[in-house]
């Protein structure tokens, strides 16, 4: 008998869990890598362990969902079906001809059962915290569910401490139990706001406003397409309505125009945007807050589907409807090929799951077979389309931009050295504004400013092409593959030996 | 009915907190924190600045893809404070800087 074809999910978050389960329960090996100490990625982080919190449901939307997730993993991992590790931040996929000797000794020529083509791919990891060393696993093939982070437009007083991410100021509270302040402003555009306003609210910080620039208008235009969804209107209903009850007053059709403070944010400054999504003046008004939780959408992580060579239209990953990338052997699902929320990557997922268990025994699946998951993929993506029409930051966001207002957080470049290479030295395209300004260049490989510089060079939002996902010590990268430990994975079973 | 806090609301039972320093200052943290949760509890929202402005920054994207919460923790220079675990007796420090300082991490005050 030949042994159990392997697969590694880079990703433990909605589209991730839903594809290991998927694949797992279909007679498939499955590896889980996830960068966190816990499953449910950023839509169901759940509070450390040691925080012993007994009702973690209050912080989270969607709990049944997860329970079945989390009890789903559980079962399969005493089975022995799938090997969860965490804290393993992946930071490049590779194919790699054969798997060195004495790595995968049931499959020692490459070949699968049946005869098919086993292609091998090796997932390198740090193991966190430290991240200083590398290990790999192996694996037939590879889902990424990599899943997506927020993208954020900047404006004056954007770098002050306190001013922070509303995923992120989620983040905190979901996964620490804190806040970052008492008096927060949640702003920006994006279906993520109200979630967030809530959670804040609900654990005890005063919500001074919501500032949303999309308005009224916006829905109305699109109201046939979100009314096709009443599930999840439902759900917006829900949020509004613990919103009044939490007093947090709504602006919409408003903007923060500038985050006021010396060494942490003192407050804010927000006005109303016009038709054309200009600031209107005359229409400012200052709050006072120690906190300002902002975003303007989500971006895909993309970078271990480019190191692949996978294709990307725009910022997302590639994928056929059995949720297959360009590359053999490798597939998609979630966030990173486009942002849609939970729903959309469960769906996704599990697709992803019973495509790559029955394409690693050699068999062409049959899309009949999960005919209700490509149905609420399709439904999914459509109310993911209509809200992505009606959340769009301000179009005129350039024009809150100072001249010392910095655009690169890391590299700390200001708009102006921006504008001087697209004005004045002809740069129309952000790989160009990174090689004159240096913006893109820093710690976070030009994840935060991207988009800034992109609006800004009048140019596309594209996927920057980094060579590797995460920062690498140079003494992992001067080793050669071949040396890197073998990690406990699918295809082996030796410990890392380190 | 008790105060609303994050922990009331999770229900949270921790173990009892542990204490770390940061700048040299005893602040309490709880079992399971990161550095970041520990410090924003103790009022910190601050601790680096940044190369060439010298800055002050923290918690920015709160899921370590930013780097923006750059930290010292016992003498190791560019931990993401959102990601690493608070342990009994970690010495934070503000990193200045890229943190190398004039006489290495840990060596300045």
């Amino acid at each position: 008998m030949s042994p159990a074809p392997t697969l590694a999910v880079v990703g433990a978050g909605p589209a991730g869990l839903s594809a290991a389960l998927a694949a797992a329960l279909r007679g498939v090996r499955v590896t889980l890598l996830d960068s966190a100490a816990q499953a449910g990625g950023q839509f169901y982080r759940q509070p450390a362990e040691a925080l012993g919190a007994r009702h973690p449901k209050a912080l989270h939307h969607q709990w049944r969902t997860w329970e079945r997730l989390r009890d789903g993993l559980a079962q399969q991992v005493s089975a022995g079906r799938v090997q969860h590790m965490t804290e393993r931040h992946v930071w490049f996929v590779e194919r790699v001809g054969e798997v060195p000797e004495g790595r995968d000794p049931g499959n020692p020529d490459g070949r699968g059962p049946g005869g098919s083509d086993r292609r091998h791919f090796a997932v390198h990891a740090l193991p966190g915290p430290e991240q200083e060393d590398s290990v790999a696993v192996y694996a037939d093939a590879v889902v990424l569910a990599t899943g997506g982070y927020e993208k954020v437009l900047p404006f004056p007083g954007w770098t002050l401490p306190g001013v922070l991410t509303a995923g992120g100021a989620q983040a905190m509270l979901k996964g620490g139990l804190v806040l970052p302040g008492r008096t927060a402003v949640v702003a920006g555009a994006g279906p993520l706001l109200m979630p967030v306003a809530v959670g804040l609210a609900a654990a005890g910080a005063e919500v001074a406003a919501l500032v949303e620039a999309a308005g009224p208008s916006h829905f109305a235009g699109r109201s046939a397409a979100l009314a096709a969804h009443p599930d999840k209107l439902a759900e917006g209903v829900g949020y509004l309505a613990q919103l009044l009850r939490h007093r947090v007053p709504l602006a919409a059709r408003h903007t923060v125009v500038e985050a006021h403070g010396k060494d942490s944010v003192e407050a804010v400054t927000i006005a109303a945007l016009d038709p054309a999504g200009r600031v209107r003046p005359g229409t400012e008004r200052r709050i006072a807050c120690d906190t300002l939780a902002v975003g303007h959408g989500m971006l895909p992580h993309t970078d271990l589907a480019e190191g692949l060579g996978c294709r990307v239209d725009g910022v997302n990953v590639a994928v056929d409807a059995e949720q297959r990338t360009d590359v053999p052997g490798v597939w998609a699902a979630g966030e990173t090929i486009g942002i849609g929320g939970a729903a959309l990557s469960l769906a996704e997922g599990h697709i992803a799951g019973r495509s790559a268990a029955a394409r690693l025994r050699g068999a062409a699946p049959d899309p009949r077979t999960w005919a209700a998951a490509a149905k609420s993929r399709t439904r999914a993506r459509k109310f993911a389309a209509a809200l992505a029409a009606v959340y769009v930051p301000p179009a005129h966001w350039a024009e809150q931009l100072r001249d010392d207002t910095l655009v690169c957080r890391c590299e700390e470049v200001p708009a102006s050295a921006v504008r001087e290479a697209v004005e004045e030295l002809g740069a129309t395209d952000a790989r160009s504004v990174k090689l004159l300004t240096r913006a893109g260049m820093g710690w976070c490989q030009g994840r935060m400013c991207s988009a800034a510089v992109a609006g800004l060079a009048g140019c596309e939002e594209r996927s920057a092409r980094r060579p590797f996902a995460r920062p690498v010590p140079l003494g992992v990268l001067a080793r050669a593959t071949d040396e890197q430990a073998p990690e406990g994975g699918p295809a082996d079973d030796e410990q890392n030996p380190s | 009915m008790s105060k609303r806090t994050p922990l009331n609301l999770a229900g949270a039972r921790p173990g009892p907190p542990h204490t770390v320093t940061f700048d040299g200052r005893e602040i309490p943290a709880l079992p399971g924190q990161t550095v970041a949760a520990a410090l924003w509890t103790a009022g910190v929202v601050s601790w680096r600045t940044t190369r060439h402005r010298g800055e002050p920054r923290g918690v920015f994207c709160g899921i370590g893809v930013c780097f923006d919460c750059l930290v010292e923790v016992n003498g190791r220079i560019n931990q993401r404070a959102c990601l690493v675990p608070a342990a009994p007796g970690d010495e934070i420090r503000t990193q200045d800087g890229d943190g190398h300082g004039v006489d290495g991490p840990g060596e300045r005050r």
